[in-house]
């Protein structure tokens, strides 16, 4: 198993004492595609990031098991964490304008995250960096190569992410909530790159996000979180017999284009969800 | 009520409107939709009087509407952003926030309308005195709407209003744009590239591409596809297609 994790639990210290943002979060991830689904809050990031140790510095992390390919994450040294951080695991993020370098050319960043963790020299890189380019569908790699990120549109930029990450030929991708910037076209066309590359690659990725239908397309299975809890977890063909009230909620209260709907369904949250 | 005649709105060399014409009645929903750079928001800023340089013309309520706008204007037309965290003042009370408005326009009553604009939008009287990032991403976009509707417009302009929020309190702030529009009689123009969301809110929809409105259709020809432009098809295509939980193995390949 390239994930194994058992019994996860994020908490943090807050004045009136420890509040739990991940509890007795157990999963196991192979060469797979897993969606992890659950509202802003649900501590679905925290426990995809807790697999590359990207967590605030306040948080106190307990497990039982927490393994990248057998390795402990929890007792792992530093030097041990980045060799798995961006070399076999990438991480890709929200909104590209936040997570490029704005004063640096894409083919410059690429190229970088390629001698890092690959060596080499820079002609090499170089060549690599416009290969990924062309790798993520970009139709002029050398222009883009060329451009800063404020040039690139968010659609784009999200392909440079992806190629960067792709540069160390990683065993897993974490992509969070990797189109929400997006608009609904160009998100399609992400979300279809990142499963067609995982799948040819023979890579494992979780895909975070808080669109459940959307998930659905782009995972094997889906796990759907709440309040730091698992609620449910299902084969993504099987969401339309999903059963737990919650991940019901989910697909409900969204508006749909096929029929018309006069007031959308509003969730109502039992306490017991709390509880399991 | 709305009525925009050829406008178009150019930055430097790109022309981001081409020519475009809409009407909009009194307590209407109108819907824009298209993608990223379309120019669906720009229409909506032109509207709102934030971009000054355009060249067409444009009328609300009869009134010609000139590139700078009076006070008078900004009390009937008010706009909603796609994020609260970014819209409201970090530093500044829910209370001051809504206040504000009701300064500027020299209302009176300033306590009981702040209750009656929290209790409209339903959110506790305890977040009066709460900071922004108090507030929960949903009650930050309450918070947004009721400083909207401090001043009592007619029309709301709304440029993607639930994009930035979790899909349970998206139905939830809906409900309320809904609640809000047969209690006020309000007139909304919605700018969104969910189509589902447009077609919740609004009667008629207006499809932008590439700066051209390319088509205008009502929400029920829309759901039943038919749609006389291609773009209108293959959007409406793919958002059905991802809006329904994956059922066989294959990922969709539309469009």
């Amino acid at each position: 198993m390239l994930v194994e994790i058992k019994n996860l639990r994020i908490q943090f210290p807050t004045t009136t004492g420890l509040s739990e943002a991940v509890r007795n979060v157990s999963l196991t991830l192979g060469q797979e595609k897993l969606g992890i689904v659950g509202e802003s809050g649900s501590g679905k990031s925290l426990t995809a990031r807790s697999l590359l140790r990207l967590l605030p510095s306040n948080a106190i992390v307990t497990a039982n098991k927490l393994t990248f390919d057998g390795i402990d994450v929890l007792r792992a040294d530093e030097r041990t964490l980045r060799r798995i951080r961006g070399a076999r695991a990438g991480l890709i993020l929200q909104d590209p304008k936040f997570s490029l370098n704005p004063v640096m050319t894409a083919g410059a960043q690429i190229a970088e995250a390629w001698r890092v963790h690959r060596g080499g020299s820079r002609k090499l890189a170089e060549q690599a960096a416009i290969d990924l380019l062309a790798q993520v569908q970009i139709r002029d790699p050398q222009r883009v190569a060329r451009a800063y990120p404020h040039e690139l549109s968010g659609g784009m930029g999200q392909r440079v992410m992806i190629a960067m990450m792709l540069a160390p030929d990683p065993e897993l991708l974490i992509a969070d909530e990797p189109t929400s910037a997006l608009d609904a076209t160009v998100q399609a066309e992400i979300l279809r790159l990142i499963e067609d590359l995982v799948s040819r690659r023979g890579m494992g990725l979780i895909l975070i996000s808080h669109d459940l239908p959307l998930v659905s397309h782009f995972c094997d299975r889906v796990m759907v979180m709440y309040a730091g809890r698992v609620v449910e977890e299902l084969a993504a063909a099987a969401l339309t017999r999903a059963r737990h009230p919650y991940t019901r909620g989910l697909l409900e209260c969204l508006p749909a284009l096929s029929h018309r709907q006069t007031r959308l369904p509003v969730m109502q949250r039992d306490p017991s969800w709390l509880e399991a | 009520m709305i009525e925009v005649d050829t406008l178009s709105v150019r930055f430097g060399r790109t022309e981001a409107v081409k020519s475009v014409s809409f009407r909009v009645a009194r307590g209407e929903s109108f819907g824009l939709v298209g993608e990223s750079g379309s120019g669906k928001s720009t229409i909506l800023r032109v509207l709102s009087g934030l971009n000054q340089n355009w060249t067409g013309r444009m009328s609300i309520d009869g009134q010609l509407l000139a590139p700078l706008r009076s006070k008078a204007f900004h009390q009937r037309v008010q706009m909603v952003f796609q994020d609260p965290y970014g819209s409201l003042h970090p530093r500044q009370t829910v209370d001051r926030l809504l206040s504000e408005p009701l300064l500027v326009h020299r209302m009176d009553n300033i306590e009981r309308r702040i209750m009656r604009a929290l209790n409209e939008v339903v959110l506790p009287a305890s977040v009066r005195f709460r900071y922004p990032h108090q507030l929960s991403g949903g009650q930050r976009q309450r918070v947004a709407i009721a400083r909207a509707l401090m001043p009592e417009p007619h029309v709301l302009l709304l440029d993607e209003p639930t994009s930035a929020l979790d899909v349970s309190v998206q139905a939830e702030v809906l409900n309320l744009l809904a609640d809000l529009q047969q209690a006020r009689g309000l007139t909304y123009v919605l700018v969104s590239h969910n189509l589902a969301v447009v077609a919740h809110v609004c009667g008629r929809i207006g499809v932008m591409q590439g700066g051209e409105l390319v088509e205008l259709l009502s929400a029920d020809n829309l759901r039943a596809g038919r749609t006389r432009h291609p773009h209108t098809a293959s959007l409406r295509e793919l958002s059905i297609e991802l809006e329904e939980p994956e059922t066989t193995s294959a990922a969709p390949r539309a469009s």
